[in-house]
């Protein structure tokens, strides 16, 4: 027992598989392989959209077919065959109008099994959830509470049908349809998502979370959110992300788009921890997202992520700081591990006068994976007085694995001041030697370290997601050290 | 308490110690000094159970079990604690959480449960003034940004944290100004009890007034050559180590 060698430690990896990684067999009604005109015609008639919404979609297509998939991204991959992918896929038990007590009984036995039983999570929590499995969301809690405030919380299908003219107003208004290859796909075949909308002056009374879930085989999710923070209103969101695992690659193209109107604060906590992959860099999520956000005057908007899982990761959640004094957050947590790779960074486009920024991202690699940090801060020729402050850490595990920063600034005002700080570090023998001798093993003693490293966007996370994330953290990581 | 029989140890295929015999027991205080590149540091890193060396010969028995096969974590539950000479910095972990996960840990390895948090407060708070500590010292991420003292210090609260049975005190005194030298020895003398040992590695003699030894150990290549009462540490202060060399030399 007195060594504890790599090859001890690899040994004990493998034996972590996925916790999440079981396929629930509900009876599930997915259209045929292929994209087509046809096809998108045919998910929207299945939602009952109306025709401005088809078109909308067809538009998104047409430029898809004009686009190429972007290659500029330090990932290295197997470019998915879209036509062999299902886009639509929606278990058949589901009817929007059923209540919650009518929820198929396999389905709430799957959310037990993710730890999240909807009926425990209403009675327990005070967190509202709308989880989409596959495509479709399956139930919304809490929407009566929600609607004495005037808080629209149900899925963007809905959305369509009941509030058109909000949606049609802000979809796509901050992620065009034609922004970059991934979200005219999710624009043009979305199948669901969560739609929010908290109206002047509210105060969003819990926090609002999505669970989302790729069950089916060969398919790809592609969810669309919308979350809309009228004037003077605040809302904290939260969205967890699992996958059953599966040795092929599954497709994961998601789109949010934020609009935080004058004074408005949207706080976006991410935990994301799809299907890895398994040791040997097999099957996984590819998990290529596009995320934005709109500040207006005064507006706030914080995005909070903890990334431990996909395959791929293709993901950089933006502000548009457009509205003068308005400020954008990025806090990140990007953990790889064995063969995955992630691109991950932020956009803060300073537009407004006196706007601020802050971006803080913690990358941690381990095993054979790559860890990119792809940051813009950009300020234009009228953003007087902007500010950003950058932080970039890096922290390494064993000998194989990569860490790289890719910062990008561009300034086109003088009275711009702009900070950039980095860091890479490796944990040390002499690290876990001093935690052994204090009587911590090695794995706690890891977890100790990287939980230290990671703890500026841990304390960002709402009480309940820092719990999660912190376990998480331990199971993407343990044994990664020799 | 410790017994150490012709200890061997070697780094990268470097013999380091060359055959260490060396017995404390309860209630103790020895000294080891000794030149530069003596081998003090490798043989408290070795009772500690540090993997990088080797043990090519000979064998170390805490409480006469053999503990050689332990790791340095077993070893720590047993009661075996090294003040570093130089403590590592761990970022965004406070002092308070890493004693609460090292008295946690060392707990759980005797199959009791966690420290109840107003146990572990107290017992902060008390440890803490014996020491001198400033409570915002204790929030402070371990290490990171300490002056040499304050590190020195913050060994010497964790001992006092942890209650080992056996303190091994690597260049304590280096880095510590008289008046942290006063604290620091004053919270080892008050932590010494006839049930725990001490073992203080040295170069001089400063640290030693404070701490008083029953016995002192010179370390020269490897092998300790001379042993003696306190007396012997006066005299090294006032000769120097080259006559060690020389007697051993010769």
């Amino acid at each position: 027992m007195s060594k504890y060698t790599e090859d001890d430690l690899r040994e004990e990896l493998k034996t972590k598989e996925y916790e999440y990684g079981f396929y629930t067999d509900i009876e599930s009604e997915t259209f045929p392989i292929g994209l087509n005109e046809d096809i998108i015609r045919a998910i929207s008639k299945k939602k009952e959209e109306p025709e401005w919404m088809t078109e909308w979609r067809l538009e998104a297509f047409k430029a898809w077919k004009e686009m190429t998939e972007p290659e500029w991204a330090n990932v290295h991959y197997q470019k998915p065959d879209f036509q062999s992918i299902a886009y639509y896929s929606a278990p058949v038990a589901v009817d929007p109008n059923k209540t919650l007590d009518d929820v198929d009984p396999d389905l709430l036995a799957m959310y037990k099994k993710l730890g999240i039983s909807v009926d425990e999570q209403k009675k327990m929590n005070n967190i509202a959830m709308d989880i989409v499995v596959d495509s479709v969301s399956v139930a919304t809690t809490f929407k009566k509470t929600l609607g004495e405030k005037g808080i629209i919380f149900m899925s963007i299908s809905e959305a369509i049908k009941e509030h058109p003219e909000l949606v049609k107003k802000y979809l796509g208004t901050v992620v065009p349809q034609k922004d970059n290859f991934y979200a005219a796909l999710n624009s043009a075949v979305f199948s669901d998502g969560s739609f929010c909308y908290i109206p002047k002056g509210v105060r969003c009374p819990m926090e609002l979370s999505t669970y989302f879930r790729i069950n089916q085989a060969g398919t790809g999710q592609f969810e669309r959110t919308l979350v809309i923070a009228d004037e003077g209103s605040y809302v904290s969101y939260l969205e967890g992300c699992t996958a059953p695992s599966r040795d092929e690659n599954q497709l994961h193209a998601a789109v949010v788009e934020l609009i935080a109107l004058d004074d408005a604060e949207i706080k976006y906590s991410t935990v994301q921890n799809w299907f890895p992959g398994t040791s040997e860099g097999k099957g996984g999520v590819y998990n290529f997202v596009t995320k934005r956000g709109l500040c207006e005057k005064n507006a706030k908007i914080s995005w909070t992520q903890v990334e431990t899982g996909s395959a791929v990761t293709w993901k950089y959640p933006s502000c548009v700081l457009k509205g003068d004094n308005s400020v954008g957050e990025f806090y990140s947590i990007a953990v790889t591990n064995n063969y995955q790779q992630a691109d991950t960074g932020t956009k803060m486009i300073h537009l407004g006068k006196n706007t601020k920024s802050t971006i803080i991202s913690k990358g941690i690699s381990a095993g054979k994976s790559q860890n990119s940090y792809r940051g813009l801060v950009q300020v234009g020729s009228r953003a007087d007085n902007a500010r950003n402050f950058s932080q970039c850490d890096s922290l390494l595990m064993g000998n194989e694995c990569g860490a790289h920063t890719f910062p990008y600034i561009e300034a086109k005002n003088k009275s711009a001041m702009i900070e950039h700080e980095a860091t890479t570090s490796k944990i040390g023998e002499d690290q876990i030697f001093y935690c052994n001798q204090r009587g911590i093993d090695t794995e706690k003693a890891i977890a100790l370290i990287v939980n230290g490293f990671s703890k500026e966007v841990l304390n960002k996370l709402p009480m309940e997601f820092a719990v999660e994330a912190q376990k998480l953290l331990e199971i993407s990581l343990e044994g990664s050290v020799g | 308490m410790l017994k150490i029989n012709n200890l061997h140890a070697s780094i990268e295929d470097k013999a380091i110690l060359k055959g260490i015999n060396l017995e404390v027991k309860a209630g103790e205080v020895h000294a080891i000094m000794g030149p530069n590149g003596s081998g003090k540091s490798t043989l408290a890193s070795v009772i500690a159970g540090k993997e990088e060396y080797e043990v090519t010969e000979g064998n170390i028995l805490l409480d006469n079990e053999d503990i050689e096969e332990l790791a340095a974590e077993e070893r720590a539950h047993k009661g075996v604690f090294l003040s570093f000479q130089y403590p590592v910095e761990i970022p965004g972990v406070s002092v308070t959480n890493f004693m609460k996960t090292a008295i946690n840990e060392t707990r759980k390895a005797k199959g009791l449960d966690d420290m109840p948090a107003k146990d572990m407060l107290k017992m902060i708070r008390e440890k803490s003034e014996l020491l001198e500590i400033d409570r915002k010292f204790l929030s402070r991420s371990l290490n990171e940004g300490f002056s040499g003292g304050e590190k020195k210090r913050n060994e010497i609260f964790q001992m006092a944290m942890l209650e080992p049975k056996l303190a091994i005190l690597d260049e304590t005194d280096s880095g510590l100004d008289i008046d942290a030298l006063r604290i620091v020895a004053n919270g080892v003398n008050k932590l010494k009890s006839k049930d725990n040992a001490v073992i203080v590695i040295t170069h001089y003699q400063r640290l030693l007034d404070h701490i008083v030894p029953d016995f002192v150990h010179v370390l020269y290549n490897g092998k300790i050559v001379k042993s003696g009462g306190k007396e012997l540490a006066h005299e090294l202060e006032a000769k120097g180590y080259d006559w060690i060399k020389e007697e051993v030399n010769a």
